[in-house]
């Protein structure tokens, strides 16, 4: 599986953009991401482990928080993890 | 103080967006190439603005939007640079709401004051730290071609 690292993580993830993951679930696919990138896993979770507030993920089109199994999902070697931190704002 | 590189079209292009918009927020991403100091960006995407709520003062780019306007920054061979949004009848600066909501490290957010519906003074702000803990805006210098067009005093 393809997981997109979004700008702001990339430096956490040494400096690429994407990372193959071979993993059957997506929380284990984080879990193997954040174990060979240790620096990612604040940017990603909170100290008690949950994922941080505005972090989404996508597997392919899908928010992954609105799927039935949620991290548990199960995912094939052609599907992607898109990463992407919230964006918004106002005046 | 950082540097945004913006061609002609993509700062006439955010500009007109936030006129288009008035008196609502409008919001983007701008796709370009990291470089030394900060960021050549060659397109600006017109992004739809969620908080249909409050509009006038709030904006928010629904993630799946982003996951596709990556998906198609990959096959031009950029990345996502920063993102840009107006204020309208505010000025062009940062406000607590935009700096609570910011966690693109390392991108800038550009913001354009729209003043009874034209586009007035763009700014763009460096979201730069290594953490939510630490992180801070840094205002970039605008050059649009190699001239100067920001900082402006709001």
């Amino acid at each position: 599986m393809t997981v997109f690292i979004p700008t702001p993580l990339r430096p956490y993830a040494g400096g690429k953009d994407t990372v193959e993951i071979d993993a059957p679930t997506v929380a284990a696919a984080l879990e193997l991401l954040t174990g060979t990138h240790p620096d990612l896993r604040k940017h990603l979770f909170t100290a008690e482990g949950r994922l941080r507030a505005f972090v989404n993920l996508y597997l392919n089109d899908e928010d992954v928080r609105y799927l039935p199994e949620k991290e548990a999902t199960s995912v094939k070697a052609t599907d992607t993890l898109s990463i992407i931190p919230s964006i918004a704002g106002g005046n | 103080m950082g540097v945004l590189h913006l061609t002609r079209s993509v700062w006439e292009q955010i500009r007109a967006h936030g006129e288009e918009t008035y008196p609502h927020e409008c919001c983007g991403a701008l796709l370009g190439v990291s470089m030394a100091g900060g960021w050549k960006v060659e397109a600006a995407v017109a992004a739809g603005n969620t908080r249909t709520d409050s509009a006038h003062n709030r904006y928010h780019i629904a993630p799946l939007e982003l996951v596709k306007i990556e998906r198609e920054a990959r096959r031009q061979g950029l990345g996502i640079a920063g993102f840009y949004h107006s204020h309208p009848d505010h000025p062009a600066q940062w406000s607590p709401t935009d700096f609570a909501e910011a966690h693109w490290l390392g991108c800038s957010y550009v913001i354009t004051a729209v003043a009874q519906g034209k586009a007035a003074v763009t700014n763009s702000f460096l979201l730069a730290g290594t953490t939510e803990e630490d992180k801070r805006f840094e205002q970039d210098t605008i050059l649009v071609e190699g001239d100067v067009v920001s900082p402006e005093r709001c």
